[in-house]
C-alpha cells in the first residue's frame, strides 16, 4: 500500500493505468455486439423451441387422433381385447365421474385449510407457544405433500383404501387417492385468492359487528371466489391428466361405471378406467396407437379447454382487483 | 459561457412517457469540468432530463423524444448507447451496489469493456477507490460484500464503480439524499475535487447543496399545464443572488416547491 | 348472540381440523409405505436392497441398484438437456421477449406443463423412439435412456422456466441500471449482473425440476423400455449407456404392484420409501434455497 496523497492520484488524468485507444474501444465494443446478437439468437430460439415442441406435440397427437375420432368412437365403449377394439366412450364418463367426486372431497377440506391458513393462522403468528408452532408444522405438511411424486399417493392409496380398508380397485379409493394428491393445490390458490383481497374489506365488516365467520363467509370468499374456483379448476386438470395414481388404485374395467345417483353404493365400489389410463393401456398393452391418439387427442382439448378457463377466470380475477383498487 | 469549452449540449429536446410530456422544449449547455446544479420541485423531470445525457430512459418501454443531444458535438441518439454510457457515467439516488465484493464492483466496467488484465485492474481499483475517498476504509477488505457497506460507504463505492471505467461525464442524481450529513459532506467534497477531471451534472432538492458544490445552475419547473420547463440557467451565484425569472426566486427562498 | 358466537369458534376448529389434514395425510403416507415395506428391509436388508444388481421377484431377489441407477441417470440426461434449454426460455422471457412474443411463449410454456404425462409418453413411443432408432449402434432398440431423458426434459421445462423467469424478474432493477450505467451491453448485463443475483432462485427451480424428474412414472414407462438389467454402455463409447433400456424406481412400483404379493409387494412399498425420501431431501433443499433468497 504506497501512500500517496489523495490529491496526486485523484488529479492524474495523464498516468492513467488503463487508456483503450479509441479505436481498441471500438473494436471491443464491435465484438461485444457481436456476442449479443449471437447469444439473444440462441435465446430467441429458445423461446421458439418452446412453442414448436408444443405445436408438434399437440398437433401430431390432434392430426393423427381425429383420423379415428368420429361419433360412434366417442359413444361406443372399448371392446377390451388386445387390438384396442370400440370406442372411449366409458373413459369419459368415468373421467367425469372421477373428477366430480375428487374434487367433491377435495375442495371443501381444501379451501378449509386455506381459509383457517389465511384468516385465522395470522392473528396466531404473534402469540408464541404451542400454536405458533402448529401453523408451522402445517405450512410444512402443505408444501411437503405438494412435492411427493404421484405415484408414492398411489403407493398410499393402495395400501390404504384399496387393501387395509378393503375398497379394492374401486371409484372411491381412487378419488380419496387423487384428493390428497390435489389438496395442495387447492390449499395454496385459496390462501393466495384469499390474500389478495383488501383488508378494509374485512374491517368494514367486523366493524358493523359481524362475527369472523360471517365476514368470511359474507365478504372475503365472495371476493376471493374466481381465485379459489381457479384452483378447483387447476386441480380437474391435474386429475385428468394423471395416470399414475389412478393406476394402481382405480383398477382398469372398461365398462360403464354404475351412476352415481341411481346406484351410489355400488357406484363408488366400481372400478374403472379415465381417459389418460385408457391412452396408456392401449399404447402399452396393445399395439392400438391411432385409437391411442384418438384418446389423446380427446384428452388434449380438454388440457386446453381448462387452460382457458384458468386463463379466463384469473384475467377475470385481476380485472375485478384493479376495479376495486 | 464563454470561456469554458461546452461537454454537452441540449437543443429544443423534448421527452415523452407514451402521451406524457415530461421534458418541455429543454436548450442549454453544460459546460466542461464544471459542477452543474439542476434544481427544481418534485415531479418537475430532474430525472428525467439527467437520464436523457446517458439514454437511461432507453431502458423504460414508451419513452420517445425530440430535439437533439450532444456531446462534444457529436448527436448522442447517433452514438452506439454502450460507448455512450461508457464516457457518460452516472450514480443513482439510492446506492445501487451489486451484490459482489468491493473489487468486483469497481473492477466491472472495465472487465466489461475488455480489461483482463489483474495487475491493471488491481491498480484501478486502488485508483478509483482512492478517487472516491473511499480507500482507506476498506484497503483491508476488497473482497467483502458491497453490500455490507454503510450507506455513504456504498454510495462513494458507486462513485468509484463509476470513476474506474473512466468516463468523461458523471451524471449524479439526488446522490445524498439517502445519507446522513456527514456522509453527505464527504460526498460534496468529493464531488469539488472530482470536477477537476470530470464534467459533473449533479440533481439535487437541496439548495444549499447545490451552492455548495455548483459552478451553474438549472432550474426546471412545471406547472398545472406543463412538466419539464427550464425557467433559467446561469452561473449559481447569479442564481442564487439575483434570480431574473420570479419563479426562481420564489423556489430558492422557499416560497413554494 | 350467544350461538353466533358459538358457531363462530366451532367453525374456526372445524378450519384447523382440514388445515391439519394435510400434516395427517403425510404421517399417514409415511406410516403406510413404511409400514409396508418393513417386511422386505428385514427380510431383505437395506444394504443389500440398494446394492443389488439383480431384480428377480421369482427368485426372491431384489436388488434396485438397477433402478436406482435408471432414476438417476434419466434425471442427469434430462438436465443436461432440459436446463439449458429452460434457462434460455425462462432469460429470453423475463429479458428479451417484446410483450406481443412473451404473450404467445408464455402461455405456451403453461400448456407444456398441463399436458398429461401419457400423452408425452405417447408421442415418445409413435415419434421419438423410432427417430432414437435410427442411431446406428448395435443394440439401440429407440427405448431407453436417451429417449427417456428427452421426454422428461421437456417435461421438466415449465417448472424450471417458471421459477427461473420469478427469480429473473425479481432482480431489482437497480442492479441492471447500475450495470448499463457502465456500460455494458445488455447480454453482460444478464450475464454479469442479473443471473449471479438470480442465481439461487435458479438453483432452486433446477432441484424442483430434479424432483419432478424423479418421481414421473408413466411417460417413463412408456419410453424408458423397463429392462431390470443393470444399464451399461453398449459399446466402449460410454455414452452409448443412454442408448440401454433401463427402468425407473417409479416406473418398477407402478409395473408391479398390481400383481406382487409377500415379499415382492413389500418389496415395491421399500422401493417407495427410498424414492420418498430421496425426493424430500432434493425438495427440502430446494425450500432452503428459496427462502435464502427472500431472506
Ligand atoms: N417511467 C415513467 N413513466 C411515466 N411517467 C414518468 C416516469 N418516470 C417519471 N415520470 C413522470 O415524469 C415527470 C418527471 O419525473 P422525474 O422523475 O423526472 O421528476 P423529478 O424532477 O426527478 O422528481 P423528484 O424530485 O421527485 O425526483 C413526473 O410527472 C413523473 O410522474
Ligand atoms: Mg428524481
Amino acid at each position: 500500500m504506497n501512500e500517496e496523497s489523495e490529491e496526486t492520484m485523484v488529479n492524474t488524468t495523464q498516468d492513467v493505468a488503463w487508456q483503450q485507444t479509441q479505436s481498441e474501444a471500438e473494436a471491443h465494443l464491435a465484438k461485444r455486439r457481436l456476442t449479443e446478437k449471437i447469444a439473444f439468437g440462441v435465446l430467441w430460439a429458445a423461446g421458439a423451441v418452446a412453442v414448436l415442441v408444443l405445436i408438434a406435440v399437440v398437433g401430431y397427437v390432434l392430426l393423427e387422433g381425429a383420423q379415428v375420432i368420429d361419433w360412434a368412437f366417442l359413444t361406443t365403449r372399448p371392446k377390451g381385447g388386445l387390438s384396442g377394439e370400440g370406442g372411449m366412450s366409458t373413459t369419459i364418463v368415468a373421467t367425469i365421474y372421477l373428477v366430480g367426486l375428487t374434487i367433491l372431497i377435495a375442495a371443501p377440506l381444501g379451501v378449509g385449510a386455506g381459509i383457517y391458513l389465511v384468516e385465522y393462522a395470522g392473528e396466531m403468528q404473534g402469540t408464541s407457544g404451542w400454536q405458533a408452532h402448529l401453523i408451522s408444522v402445517i405450512r410444512f405438511g402443505v408444501e411437503t405433500l405438494a412435492g411427493v411424486p404421484s405415484i408414492i399417493f398411489g403407493l398410499f392409496g393402495y395400501a390404504l383404501f384399496v387393501t387395509t380398508m378393503k375398497f379394492g380397485f374401486s371409484m372411491i379409493a381412487a378419488a380419496l387417492s387423487g384428493a390428497c394428491l390435489v389438496l395442495p393445490v387447492i390449499i395454496r390458490t385459496t390462501e393466495e385468492a384469499l390474500l389478495t383481497v383488501p383488508r378494509p374489506y374485512r374491517e368494514g365488516s367486523l366493524a358493523l359487528g359481524a362475527t369472523q365467520w360471517q365476514t368470511n363467509w359474507r365478504v372475503v370468499l365472495p371476493a376471493a371466489m374466481p381465485g379459489i374456483i381457479t384452483g378447483v379448476v387447476l386441480s380437474v386438470g391435474r386429475i385428468v391428466s394423471e395416470t399414475a395414481v389412478f393406476y394402481v388404485t382405480l383398477g382398469g374395467s372398461y365398462y360403464m361405471p354404475p351412476s352415481p345417483i341411481l346406484h351410489f353404493r355400488d357406484f363408488l365400489t366400481s372400478g374403472g378406467r379415465t381417459m389418460a389410463l385408457h391412452l396408456y393401456y392401449l399404447a402399452n398393452d396393445t399395439a392400438a396407437f391411432d385409437k391411442a391418439m384418438g384418446t389423446g387427442a380427446v384428452l388434449v382439448v380438454s388440457i386446453i379447454l381448462i387452460n382457458l378457463a384458468i386463463n379466463y377466470l384469473s384475467h377475470r380475477l385481476n380485472q375485478s382487483m384493479r376495479g376495486e383498487a | 459561457m464563454t470561456g469554458s469549452e461546452i461537454k454537452l449540449e441540449t437543443q429544443n429536446f423534448d421527452l415523452y412517457y407514451g402521451n406524457f410530456q415530461a421534458l418541455d422544449d429543454i436548450s442549454l449547455q453544460i459546460p466542461a469540468n464544471q459542477v452543474t446544479a439542476i434544481i427544481g420541485p418534485s415531479g418537475c423531470g430532474k430525472s428525467t432530463f439527467l437520464r436523457a445525457f446517458n439514454r437511461m430512459n432507453d431502458l423504460i418501454p414508451g419513452v420517445h423524444t425530440d430535439g437533439e443531444i450532444s456531446m462534444e458535438g457529436e448527436n448522442i441518439f447517433n452514438m452506439d448507447v454502450v460507448a455512450l454510457r461508457r464516457r457518460v457515467g452516472m450514480v443513482f439516488q439510492r446506492p445501487n451496489p451489486f451484490p459482489k465484493s468491493i473489487y468486483d464492483n469497481v473492477t466491472y466496467g472495465p472487465r466489461v469493456n475488455g480489461l483482463r488484465d489483474r495487475d491493471k485492474l488491481d491498480e484501478i481499483a486502488e485508483r478509483s477507490l482512492r478517487g472516491a475517498a473511499l480507500w482507506d476504509e476498506v484497503k483491508d477488505d476488497l473482497g467483502k460484500s458491497g453490500l455490507a457497506l454503510s450507506g455513504g460507504q456504498q454510495q462513494r463505492l458507486c462513485i468509484a464503480r463509476a470513476l474506474a471505467v473512466e468516463p468523461d461525464v458523471i451524471l449524479m442524481d439526488e446522490p445524498a439524499s439517502a445519507l446522513d450529513p456527514i456522509a453527505t459532506l464527504r460526498i460534496e467534497e468529493l464531488i469539488r475535487e472530482l470536477k477537476e477531471d470530470y464534467t459533473i451534472v449533479i440533481v439535487t432538492h437541496n439548495m444549499q447543496q447545490a451552492g455548495r458544490v455548483s459552478d451553474y445552475t438549472a432550474f426546471f419547473y412545471t406547472d398545472e399545464s406543463r412538466t419539464g420547463i427550464l425557467v433559467e440557467f446561469d452561473n449559481t451565484k447569479k442564481i442564487f443572488t439575483n434570480p431574473s425569472d420570479q419563479r426562481t426566486e420564489d423556489y430558492i427562498t422557499g416560497r413554494f416547491g | 348472540m350467544k350461538l353466533t358466537y358459538l358457531v363462530d369458534r366451532s367453525i374456526k376448529y372445524i378450519l384447523l381440523v382440514c388445515a391439519l389434514l394435510s400434516v395427517f395425510i403425510l404421517f399417514l403416507i409415511a406410516v403406510f409405505t413404511l409400514r409396508e415395506g418393513l417386511e422386505a428391509f428385514q427380510t431383505i436388508g437395506v444394504g443389500q436392497m440398494l446394492s443389488g444388481t439383480v431384480w428377480r421377484p421369482g427368485q426372491d431377489q431384489y436388488g434396485i441398484l438397477a433402478m436406482i441407477l435408471g432414476s438417476v441417470l434419466v434425471t442427469i440426461g434430462a438436465i443436461a438437456i432440459g436446463v439449458p434449454f429452460a434457462l434460455g426460455c425462462a432469460i429470453f422471457l423475463a429479458e428479451v421477449a417484446p410483450d406481443n412474443v412473451r404473450a404467445i411463449v408464455r402461455p405456451a410454456v403453461e400448456l407444456l406443463a398441463g399436458i398429461p404425462s401419457v400423452v408425452y409418453g405417447l408421442v415418445g413411443m409413435v415419434v421419438l423412439v423410432p427417430m432414437v432408432r435410427q442411431i446406428p449402434v448395435p443394440g439401440n432398440s429407440g427405448y431407453g435412456l436417451l429417449s427417456a431423458s428427452i421426454v422428461l426434459a421437456v417435461m421438466i421445462l415449465p417448472t424450471i422456466t417458471n421459477i427461473a423467469e420469478d427469480a429473473i424478474r425479481a432482480v431489482p432493477q437497480s442492479y441492471r441500471e447500475g450495470a448499463f450505467a457502465l456500460g455494458s451491453t445488455h447480454w453482460q448485463t444478464i450475464t454479469g449482473v442479473i443471473l449471479p443475483a438470480a442465481r439461487s432462485g435458479i438453483i432452486a427451480g433446477i432441484i424442483l425440476g430434479v424432483g419432478r424428474a424423479l418421481g414421473e412414472t408413466m411417460a417413463m414407462i412408456m419410453v424408458i423400455g423397463n429392462s431390470v438389467v443393470l444399464p451399461k454402455p453398449l459399446n466402449d463409447n460410454p455414452i452409448t449407456i443412454f442408448l440401454r433400456q433401463a427402468r425407473t424406481l417409479t416406473g418398477n412400483i407402478a409395473v408391479e404392484i398390481g400383481y406382487a404379493t409377500g415379499v415382492h409387494e413389500s418389496a415395491l412399498f421399500a422401493t417407495g420409501v427410498i424414492l420418498f425420501m430421496l425426493i424430500m431431501l432434493v425438495n427440502i433443499a430446494a425450500r432452503m434455497l428459496m427462502k435464502e433468497r427472500h431472506a
